[in-house]
């Protein structure tokens, strides 16, 4: 904490996104260290994992309010599943509830003051959206070999303007992992900036103009919620349409 | 931006991809598959109760059709006894009816003989008080007591005339 003087970011906004080192760790020359990005994430694991277990730790036939919560979660993803991939993406439901729980957790813990937002950095929500990219896209060939590429000549277009559109269906997919990614990291990053800009209002202004800001801040820390919501939502969703495509070539 | 600094990415990464990991073995292996099994239960009794009921459903509507049976057969035999109770009545009333008026009309011609007896009685007695008075009138007038006989054939004459 003490380098944070020296920190160019220091009191700005975006001090917030710093990376802080609480454990420095080595291993084969990749530096592993135990960060505050690190803490949150093992956080948000422990949080996913203590709703779900201690939520279905009776496993009632009528629920508790806790369980019902857990079994919202869990169906809320699966009719999600089934209504954008159908009953072939049930493979898969593992890994799309996983994707919403944990982006859904680090959306939401970001939430806490003085917390870190995960899903504020671009590596994390492009790691994330590269694990899908490039799992649908080997999915798509091991399912459908070199007929996958078919996936770029949509039914029903001009030979003339083929060559074209099979360009932009390359590049559409292609830019897949980025807007995915940068969708979720800007909000996160955006909204969380200006709760800190106006943050920083409050206390200029102090008690005689601060009570603008303040209630604006209120309504936004609302909206911030709903997009933690929204944007865990709106990711899980794009990975169930992207892995439709694979798996029902159009 | 802090987004933008290369020399935080390894740690970053290698967290992520252990929590990612791990929250994907949690959830996959333990997690998800109570809850599964939880909401498969749960649907399993409900499907079961909404039998049970459909079925005791289809009793009770087996029930009610027996139970309206038999109330139709109760009330047509009802209707019946009534039928036939009122026949029955019907046909006493109209024999004692019948009876009455039997022996009514004897009552009555025994009352009309008896009158007639009467009548026959009455008519001797007044012809011999009127032979009486009409010997007694004429021994008045004439100062000597006539004879039985002519006074009786007055009378006969007499009663005769006037019947006619």
């Amino acid at each position: 904490m003490a380098t944070e003087h020296h920190n160019p970011f220091a009191h700005s906004p975006m001090a917030q996104f710093e990376i802080h080192r609480f454990i420095p760790m080595q291993a084969g020359g990749v530096d592993v260290s135990f960060t505050n990005s690190s803490l949150f994430m093992v956080v948000a694991l422990m949080a996913v994992t203590l709703f779900l277990s201690l939520g279905m730790r009776r496993g009632a036939l009528v629920p508790s309010r806790w369980q019902s919560m857990a079994e919202l979660s869990y169906e809320f993803v699966a009719n999600m599943m089934r209504d954008t991939v159908g009953t072939a993406g049930q493979k898969f439901f593992p890994f799309v509830f996983t994707l919403f729980m944990f982006v859904l957790f680090t959306n939401m813990l970001g939430m806490v003051p003085y917390s870190f937002t995960v899903t504020s950095h671009i590596i994390v929500t492009f790691a994330l959206a590269s694990l899908v990219f490039i799992g649908v896209t080997v999915l798509g060939f091991i399912k459908h070999g070199i007929g996958y590429l078919k996936l770029f000549v949509p039914h029903g277009v001009p030979a003339l303007l083929l060559p074209l559109i099979v360009v932009i269906e390359v590049i559409s997919y292609l830019s897949r992992p980025i807007s995915l990614s940068v969708r979720l990291f800007a909000n996160m990053m955006a909204g969380h900036t200006m709760l800190k800009v106006f943050g920083g209002f409050i206390i200029m202004l102090g008690y005689l103009g601060g009570w603008l800001p303040l209630a604006f801040s209120v309504a936004f820390i609302g909206l911030e919620i709903l997009v933690a919501f929204l944007q865990a939502y709106v990711f899980a969703v794009l990975t169930c349409i992207y892995l439709n495509d694979a798996l029902h070539l159009h | 931006m802090p987004q933008l600094v290369v020399a935080d990415f390894a740690p970053q990464l290698v967290w992520l991809a252990i929590t990612f990991t791990l929250l994907y073995l949690i959830l996959a292996r333990v997690a998800l598959p109570r809850i599964a099994t939880t909401l498969e239960k749960r649907r399993d009794v409900i499907a079961n109760d909404l039998d049970e009921a459909g079925s005791l459903k289809r009793q009770g509507e087996e029930a009610l059709k027996v139970y309206e049976a038999a109330l139709a057969a109760a009330r047509g035999r009802a209707l019946a006894i009534a039928g036939e109770t009122r026949q029955r009545l019907t046909a006493e009333s109209d024999r004692e009816k019948a009876a009455l008026g039997a022996s009514l009309a004897r009552q009555g011609a025994e009352a009309g003989l008896r009158i007639a007896a009467a009548k026959k009685e009455a008519m001797t007695n007044v012809r011999q008080i009127a032979a009486g008075a009409a010997a007694g009138i004429v021994a008045k007038l004439l100062g000597a007591a006539p004879d039985g006989t002519a006074v009786n054939a007055a009378i006969d004459a007499t009663l005769s005339g006037g019947r006619d």
